[in-house]
């Protein structure tokens, strides 16, 4: 069974990290970041083509990381593979002991380096999550056909509290606990004021009682890389206080005030009712993961019994 | 209306280099519509090939006739009265167009002149936009008359993306947010509701199930006399 899903059964505030896989066929470039992440957190987001770059397939680095005994949760964006490549992977997850999926819609093709790519599109995210849903509790694929074995997977989508129209949000998101996600990571945090704002209201309609909701983290390690993106990166929203206060500080300060205010981000978020864990995505700085949960009094990671399914920390 | 571009003139010379007697196509409606292959623009095309022609010291017999519809055949039928006089036809139509005087004219060469854009809308002059993929099954109705599968880069049927910000949509800051307008329209009318519903995947067999689509209408037959 998938350790994050026995750690929020249990009560036990979560934590996930992401990882890039490389833009090559090294297994050491997937293996040297993921080792760097192990025993930090309790899995481990692996990304899927992310802006749109090709990069070592998610699947492949999934199970580079099961090799060593790490848990991948596999991310899965509808950009690049119609109905029966997904139903076909996600068959190909399970079988290889991936236990955790995230439905994406995926960054726009254009964004990347294949920007003359046909966007697929078959299904989209929401689709996705009720399709592996399906696969799993009815054991069928899409149009009804029986499966000879569902595949085990714990069920996650993502949300954008900061994208607009902020009601639609709240709708979306009703809507894919309802196609079966099981937990939420959601886009990067910091406009803390708008989080609430959107923890409120899916509070108010009891969502966060159906799911569960790991706030989204990204340590800054600049501010030219604070700008940057506020102003290109899609869907993310970096209010001004924030980089005044990052570049308020010299250059070679600027990765620890960076790291700084992603620990105060957490311990805030560790406040707001409702949330669930922590999803760290330290881009291309992993290093930087063990000592932001360290700092944010996460650590040490609960260690899971798998005989007992009692869960002790390792001290 | 289908909406075209006229190819660049390079190109265009390029595929008419082989022959001497060429008869240009235009079409009078779509095309004309969208400012690409009407009466106009295929006289302007054929003076502009028969000036370069002249400026290469190439004896070219370059001529041009407008039909009123190139994509339905009683219109290019009487094309068989002139097409022999030529050893090359190019077409102004869209690709429908092109296609049927191809399958009429099936020993005559046949040159396309345009790119073929897409179905949408003239919304002002000389602006022209998409908004309709011809799916074959319309879903206007749940999305208040907004077609996400065209005007959403993502095609999303469960929309809108985390990538929607002040209205706008993330791949192209110019363009607004097809579920942007479907939520404000749809709040309008207070059917909210219809965005509450999850919409299962699309039956794509309807556009591209069985290679190309046709429709026979048995009411719409020629009558035997």
């Amino acid at each position: 069974m998938s350790r994050l899903k026995r750690i929020l059964d249990m009560g036990e505030l979560a934590v996930t990290a992401e990882c890039g896989p490389p833009k090559g066929a090294d297994p050491d470039a997937i293996l040297r970041k993921a080792d760097l992440l192990s025993g930090k957190v309790d899995a481990i987001n692996v990304t899927d083509n992310q802006t749109a770059i090709v990069r070592m397939s998610s699947l492949a680095a999934c199970s580079l990381l099961l090799s060593r005994g790490l848990e991948p949760v596999l991310q899965v964006v509808v950009r690049d593979r119609n109905r029966i490549a997904l139903q076909s992977d996600i068959l190909g997850a399970s079988a290889i002991g991936i236990k955790n999926i995230l439905c994406l819609s995926g960054d726009h093709q254009s964004f990347g380096n294949q920007p003359q790519a046909m966007g697929v599109f078959d299904l989209d995210s929401i689709q996705l999550v009720q399709t592996v849903k399906n696969m799993r509790d009815q054991g069928t694929v899409l149009g009804g056909e029986s499966l000879t074995k569902s595949p085990q997977l714990f069920i996650g989508a993502a949300a954008n509290p900061f994208a607009d129209p902020l009601e639609l949000r709240v709708i979306r998101l009703a809507k894919k606990i309802r196609a079966g996600a099981d937990f939420i990571q959601t886009q990067c945090v910091y406009n803390l004021q708008r989080f609430q704002e959107w923890m409120n209201m899916i509070r108010g309609k009891g969502l966060t009682e159906q799911v569960s909701i790991l706030a989204g983290v990204t340590p800054l390690k600049s501010a030219g890389m604070a700008r940057y993106m506020r102003d290109k990166v899609a869907g993310m929203d970096i209010p001004d206080e924030v980089i005044t206060r990052i570049e308020g500080v010299p250059k070679g300060k600027q990765r620890k005030e960076g790291i700084q205010i992603c620990v105060e981000t957490i311990q805030r978020l560790k406040e707001m009712q409702g949330i669930k864990g922590f999803h760290v995505m330290a881009i291309e700085w992993e290093e930087a993961v063990g000592e932001i949960v360290e700092r944010a009094g996460l650590l040490p990671r609960p260690s899971l019994n798998h005989d007992q399914r009692q869960f002790f920390y390792v001290v | 209306v289908i909406t075209a571009e006229q190819k660049p003139i390079e190109e265009i010379r390029r595929m008419i280099e082989p022959y001497t007697r060429i008869l240009l196509i235009g079409c009078g409606s779509c095309v004309a519509e969208c400012a690409a292959g009407g009466e106009k623009e295929t006289a302007i095309l054929a003076s502009a090939l028969r000036m370069a022609a002249k400026m290469e010291g190439k004896t070219s017999v370059i001529h041009e006739k407008t039909v009123e519809r190139q994509c339905v055949k009683d219109f290019i039928l009487p094309l068989d009265e002139c097409i022999d006089d030529y050893e090359a036809v190019l077409s102004l139509g869209c690709g429908a167009g092109v296609q049927a005087v191809a399958e009429l004219f099936s020993h005559v060469p046949i040159l396309p002149a345009l790119n073929t854009e897409f179905i949408g809308e003239t919304r002002d002059q000389g602006y022209w936009v998409e908004n309709c993929t011809g799916c074959g099954d319309c879903m206007l109705y749940y999305f208040g008359g907004i077609c996400p599968i065209t005007r959403c880069a993502k095609q999303l049927l469960n929309g809108a993306c985390g990538g929607s910000r002040d209205g706008k949509c993330e791949v192209n800051p110019e363009v607004p947010c097809a579920w942007q307008l479907i939520f404000e329209r749809l709040s309008a009318f207070n059917a909210l509701d219809r965005l509450e519903e999850i919409y299962p995947p699309k039956d794509w067999s309807k556009k591209q199930g069985l290679g190309p689509r046709k429709i026979i209408r048995e009411d719409q037959q020629r009558q035997e006399v």
